[in-house]
C-alpha cells in the first residue's frame, strides 16, 4: 500500500476514537472536529518524512489538543503554549498519553461520540446524516450524494443538527451501567436507521446509496469490539450482515426488486453470512434474546436454506411470535401473517392481518400483502382491489412495477393460481 | 521441516477493500499458492473472520468464556488446530477437552471464512 493510502486508512480508523477524546476534552463538537481535522493536516505533513506513530489515534489527540489550546490562547492574545508543552517534542508525551488512553476511557469517548449524534433532540435524518459526518468522516459531498440531496441542503442540515447538539446537554462523566445502556441502545438504533437507508434504496439510488449499509456495518463492528459481550450489538452486527450479504442478488438489471423467493442464491455473499452466523451464536449463549438478535435469526433461516422450499418457516413463525411480544407492531404481525400462510395457508394468515388495516391504511406492503393471500385462496376481485390500493400507497416506482405484476398474473390467468406472497 | 505462516494485518483496513480489490488480492496470492501446491509443498490454507466473531476461552480452573479475541500480550501463539464443528458450542467444548488436558494459557475460537485443505501432509 502507498503511504498516503495507508495514511488516509490510518486517518479514517482512527477518528471516532481522537474525534471523541477532543471532544471530552473541549466539550464542543466544532472545536473538536477543528482540532482533529488540523491534527490530520500536521500528520499528512508529518508522518511522510518521520514515519507513521506507533499509535496514530494518540498522536491525534496529542497534536490536535495542542494546537486548538493554541489557537485559543492566540485568540485571546495570550502567549502561544510554553516550550515543553509544544508539539515538537512529541514521543514521550505521545507514550505517556497512549498509557491514559485506557480501554475503558476511550470506550465512553466513542460511545458518547456517537451517542451525541443521535441525540434524541435531533430528527432521525439529522441523526443520520451528523454520524456519517462526525463519527465516519464522510464528506458533505459524499452524504448529499448518498441522501440524493444537494450539498448546500445537506450542508445546511449538518449545521442545523450541530447547533441543536450544542444547545442540548450531554453528561460528560463517565456513564453508569444504565446510562451506558441506553446510549448503546440510542445508538444501535441510529446505526440500523443509517443501514436502512442504503438498504430500502431501490433502482437507479441503489448503487449510490449502498455506502451507507457498508458504512452502517463498520460503525456496528466498532461498536461490537468497544462492547464485546453485548448480544444485542452481536444481534444488530449480524442482522445487517444478513440482510446486506444478499445484496447482490435483490435487484434485476433493470433495478426491478426481485423477492427473497425468486432471488439467485449464488449470489449471497457467503463470507457475510458465515460471519453473520457467527455472530448469532456468540449472542446465543448469553441468554439474553433481543429484537436484533431475533431478527437476525429470522434472516439466518433464510440465509441458512438454499432453495426456498427449504426455508424453515415454522421457526419464522415462531420467531416472529417473540418479536411481537418484545416489540408489539402491526408490522411485526404482518412480517409473521406471510410466514403463517406458508406453514398454515393464505386463509389463516389473512384473518390474522384484517385487524391491521386500520393501523396501516396508509402502508404499501400491507396491501400488497393481502393483496398476494386473496390471489391464492382464488379471490381474485378483492386481491385486484388491495393491489390497486397497494399501487396508489407505492413509495417507489420499483414497489408499483412488482404489484403491477401480480395485477398483470391476475388478468393474464382465467385460472388463478398460487403466487408467492410479498415480501422483501 | 513444516512452517506454518502466520497471517497478521490491520483488519479495519483489509475489511474496508472493495469486493474488486479484495479479489485482485487473493488473485495475486493464488498465483503463489499454486506455484507451491504444484510443487506438493502447500498444506491447508485458511482465512479467518473477523476478531469480533472471535470467543476466547481462558483456560482457569474452572475455565472461563469471554467473548472477542484474546487479547494478552504476555502469551504467545504456540499453536493452532482446525476442527470442524457444527456451532459455537460444539466447538468451546473441544476447547475444553484441550484445556482440561493442557491447562493455562488460552483458546481463542475464530470461525474460518475460507479454507482449502492443501495436500495433505504426511
Amino acid at each position: 500500500m502507498t503511504d498516503t493510502a495507508w495514511i488516509d486508512n490510518a486517518l479514517t480508523s482512527a477518528r471516532p476514537q481522537a474525534v471523541g477524546a477532543l471532544l471530552r476534552y473541549f466539550r464542543n463538537l466544532d472545536t473538536a472536529e477543528e482540532a482533529y481535522q488540523n491534527a490530520c493536516l500536521r500528520a499528512l505533513k508529518t508522518w511522510p518524512q518521520n514515519g507513521p506513530p506507533r499509535d496514530p489515534a494518540a498522536w491525534l489527540i496529542m497534536v490536535g489538543r495542542n494546537v486548538a489550546i493554541d489557537d485559543i490562547r492566540r485568540n485571546r492574545k495570550q502567549q502561544a503554549l510554553p516550550e515543553d508543552e509544544a508539539i515538537s517534542d512529541l514521543d514521550d508525551a505521545e507514550d505517556a498519553l497512549a498509557e491514559r488512553l485506557d480501554g475503558s476511557h476511550y470506550r465512553d469517548d466513542i460511545l458518547r461520540l456517537l451517542f451525541i449524534c443521535c441525540h434524541p433532540d435531533l430528527p432521525a435524518t439529522q441523526q443520520i446524516a451528523l454520524a456519517l459526518r462526525i463519527v465516519s468522516g464522510l464528506t458533505v459531498k459524499q452524504i448529499a450524494r448518498a441522501f440524493l440531496v444537494s450539498e448546500a441542503a445537506m450542508e445546511q442540515r449538518i449545521t442545523r443538527a450541530k447547533t441543536r447538539v450544542a444547545e442540548a446537554s450531554v453528561s460528560f462523566e463517565t456513564p453508569g451501567a444504565v446510562d451506558r445502556s441506553e446510549r448503546l441502545a440510542a445508538v444501535a438504533a441510529m446505526i440500523y436507521l443509517i443501514f436502512n437507508e442504503g438498504y430500502s434504496a431501490s433502482g437507479d439510488t441503489a448503487e449510490i446509496r449502498a455506502p451507507l449499509c457498508e458504512e452502517a456495518i463498520r460503525l456496528a463492528r466498532l461498536l461490537l469490539r468497544l462492547f464485546q459481550s453485548e448480544p444485542e450489538i452481536m444481534g444488530l452486527t449480524a442482522l445487517l450482515l444478513l440482510q446486506h450479504a444478499r445484496a447482490a442478488a435483490r435487484f434485476d438489471a433493470g433495478g426491478a426488486v426481485i423477492l427473497l423467493d425468486d432471488q439467485d442464491r449464488r449470489l449471497w455473499n457467503q463470507a457475510m453470512i458465515s460471519e453473520g452466523l457467527a455472530l448469532i451464536d456468540k449472542a446465543m449463549r448469553h441468554h439474553r434474546s433481543g429484537p436484533y438478535q431475533i431478527q437476525a435469526a429470522i434472516s439466518a433461516l433464510h440465509a441458512r436454506a438454499d432453495k426456498p422450499e427449504n426455508t424453515d418457516w415454522t421457526q419464522i413463525d415462531l420467531l416472529y411470535g417473540a418479536l411481537e411480544v418484545m416489540q408489539p407492531s402491526p408490522v411485526v404481525t404482518l412480517n409473521r401473517a406471510v410466514a403463517v400462510s406458508k406453514v398454515r395457508g393464505a386463509l389463516a394468515a389473512l384473518d390474522m392481518i384484517e385487524p391491521l388495516e386500520q393501523r396501516l391504511s396508509n402502508y404499501f406492503h400491507y396491501f400488497g400483502v393481502r393483496g398476494a393471500f386473496l390471489m391464492q385462496l382464488d379471490r381474485n376481485d378483492e386481491a385486484r382491489v388491495a393491489f390497486d390500493r397497494a399501487i396508489s400507497l407505492a413509495n417507489t416506482s420499483a414497489e408499483a412495477a412488482h404489484i403491477r405484476m401480480h395485477l398483470d398474473r391476475l388478468m393474464r390467468d382465467s385460472k388463478p393460481r398460487a403466487t408467492k406472497t410479498s415480501k422483501k | 521441516m513444516m512452517y506454518a505462516i502466520l497471517c497478521y494485518n490491520d483488519e479495519d483496513t483489509v475489511g474496508s477493500w472493495t469486493k474488486e480489490q479484495d479479489a485482485a488480492v487473493m488473485k495475486k496470492l493464488a498465483v503463489v499458492q499454486d506455484k507451491l501446491t504444484k510443487q506438493g509443498r502447500l498444506g491447508p490454507v485458511a482465512r479467518l473472520l473477523p476478531t469480533t466473531a472471535a470467543t476466547t476461552l481462558r483456560k482457569d480452573d474452572p475455565p472461563l468464556v469471554l467473548d472477542g479475541p484474546f487479547a494478552e500480550t504476555k502469551e504467545q501463539l504456540l499453536g493452532f488446530y482446525l476442527v470442524d464443528c457444527k456451532n459455537l458450542d460444539e466447538a468451546l467444548e473441544v476447547a475444553r477437552d484441550l484445556g482440561a488436558a493442557n491447562p493455562g494459557g488460552a483458546y481463542e475460537i475464530r470461525p474460518v471464512g475460507m479454507f482449502t485443505p492443501g495436500r495433505v501432509l504426511a
